[in-house]
């Protein structure tokens, strides 16, 4: 794969809080254009490996490129390109949507922000809550625009952490038709415990556990096998206690 | 170059409007300030020489100890829902968030300040002095400039109120001690009806201490943030 065909690329990358290690040595590239789910169990590091490619944790050793953008010495450049859908909202509760968004906007120097706001709360299905006060709104709709938040600058790397949780079954459809849109070159890297929608809205599959890549296929992948993965995980598990 | 100062702005902005929408910082460090005065005026009896030896040391433990109050605020609105991560994930470097911070800090206090002098003035029977004003200006900007810091880094902890002082206020006991004693010579001079001197000694460091900290703290400002 050639570097032009690389979005994101990870080399040895390592991370530990305290004495407990989150990522031990991640390898990983990932097309542009691609969705790539990332599985495993709680605790596993795909949180933290979000974060990292965020620049929201520093990794110990190793290196993010994201589009050739190292994450190390051009985490500015490289979070320009990156989209995040973490587990918190990113919403202040005492703003508006349409506040929060615009404020967005000018951290991202974004242009025609006010129809740039319409178009991607409109994708969302939120328009009509535009101006309702973020403290005042559900779980749910918080998840939403803070989705509409992560697609205003339209980055072409979106990271999803577990961006299914919360959501009604609407909202999981719309978020689906964004991942799956492909009039972009956009990549999307998604974390889920969703296994049938990491299998069907993703062209490559990769599993972490302790840390580690401990499944990563570029062909389609078989439900039975991530499924014997998980299982076969699940039966150590059970064995060891 | 654009985007650095469009962040710096809009951290201020948003900053500004929230605390227009809540005034949580402006009540509770305005109420903390008052009382300390109200309570000193009735604990001493402000005499001209009493009120020259005591009245700047109170002036000061009242915006400082005050400020700390709105300082606690400043960050934990943001770790609160987790809102750091979204002023992290701005694509400039952390330095631009911290100086939006900073600079929504020095503002609050400053407007604070300029509420709660007046009154002090007036409890203590004494002129307002505007040469006072730059000395307000220079040390409310070192104590924002080291409150910022270390408010981001008690806001991760778990007994932030606690945290931010124990952290903060040994760092800005110098700058503190500066300008009670400029204030000091203010009123003093004021009391007895003498010009003040051209330069007091403890104003050049007072602009020392705001180069120091302008540069060291949004230097390691990223640090504080990451995990």
């Amino acid at each position: 794969m050639s570097g032009d065909d690389v979005a994101v690329r990870i080399r040895g990358l390592s991370k530990a809080f305290g004495r407990a290690p989150a990522l031990r040595g991640i390898d990983m590239d990932v097309p542009t254009g691609a969705t790539l789910s990332l599985l495993g169990p709680n605790g596993s590091g795909k949180t933290t490996l979000i974060r990292v490619m965020a620049s929201l944790t520093r990794p110990d050793s190793g290196e993010v490129w994201v589009r050739g953008v190292p994450l190390r010495t051009r985490a500015p450049a490289l979070r320009r390109m990156i989209g995040l859908v973490g587990h918190d909202p990113l919403l202040y509760d005492d703003l508006t949507a349409r506040e929060n968004l615009r404020f967005v906007c000018r951290m991202f120097g974004v242009e025609r922000a006010d129809e740039r706001i319409e178009e991607v709360a409109a994708d969302m299905g939120m328009s009509a809550n535009l101006d309702r006060k973020a403290g005042v709104m559900s779980h749910g709709m918080k998840k939403r625009f803070s989705i509409a938040r992560a697609l205003l600058h339209d980055p072409p790397v979106l990271l999803l952490d577990e961006p299914e949780s919360g959501l009604d079954l609407e909202a999981v459809g719309l978020l689906d038709a964004i991942i799956s849109r492909r009039d972009t070159s956009r990549t999307v890297i998604m974390t889920t415990h969703d296994l049938e929608r990491a299998v069907a809205l993703a062209d490559r599959v990769a599993a972490l556990e302790d840390g580690r890549i401990v499944y990563d296929e570029a062909r389609p992948p078989d439900r039975d096998e991530i499924r014997g993965l998980f299982a076969s995980e699940a039966g150590s598990r059970r064995d060891a206690s | 170059m654009r985007t650095y100062f469009g962040v710096v702005l809009a951290v201020l902005a948003k900053d500004a409007l929230l605390e227009l929408r809540t005034k949580d910082i402006f009540v509770s460090t305005l109420v903390f300030g008052l009382l300390v005065i109200v309570v000193f005026n009735f604990a001493v009896d402000p005499t001209p020489d009493m009120v020259v030896s005591v009245a700047p040391g109170i002036l000061w433990i009242a915006f400082t100890f005050g400020g700390v109050l709105g300082l606690n605020r400043s960050f934990s609105v943001e770790s609160g829902r987790g809102n750091l991560a979204g002023l992290m994930l701005a694509p400039v470097g952390r330095d631009a968030i911290y100086f939006g911070k900073f600079l929504a800090n020095f503002m609050f206090m400053l407007v604070v300040e300029a509420v709660i002098y007046p009154v002090f003035a007036a409890l203590f029977n004494l002129p307002l002095i505007w040469e006072l004003l730059p000395v307000a200006v220079l040390a409310t900007a070192a104590v924002a400039a080291v409150g910022t810091v270390f408010s981001a880094m008690a806001a991760n902890t778990r007994s932030r109120e606690v945290m931010l002082p124990v952290l903060f206020l040994p760092v800005v006991s110098p700058v503190i001690i500066a300008a009670v004693e400029v204030t000091g010579a203010l009123i003093e001079s004021e009391v007895a009806r003498q010009p003040a001197p051209d330069l007091n000694p403890w104003l050049p460091l007072l602009i020392l201490f705001d180069a120091v900290f302008l540069v060291v703290c949004p230097a390691v400002f990223g640090f504080v943030l990451e995990d």
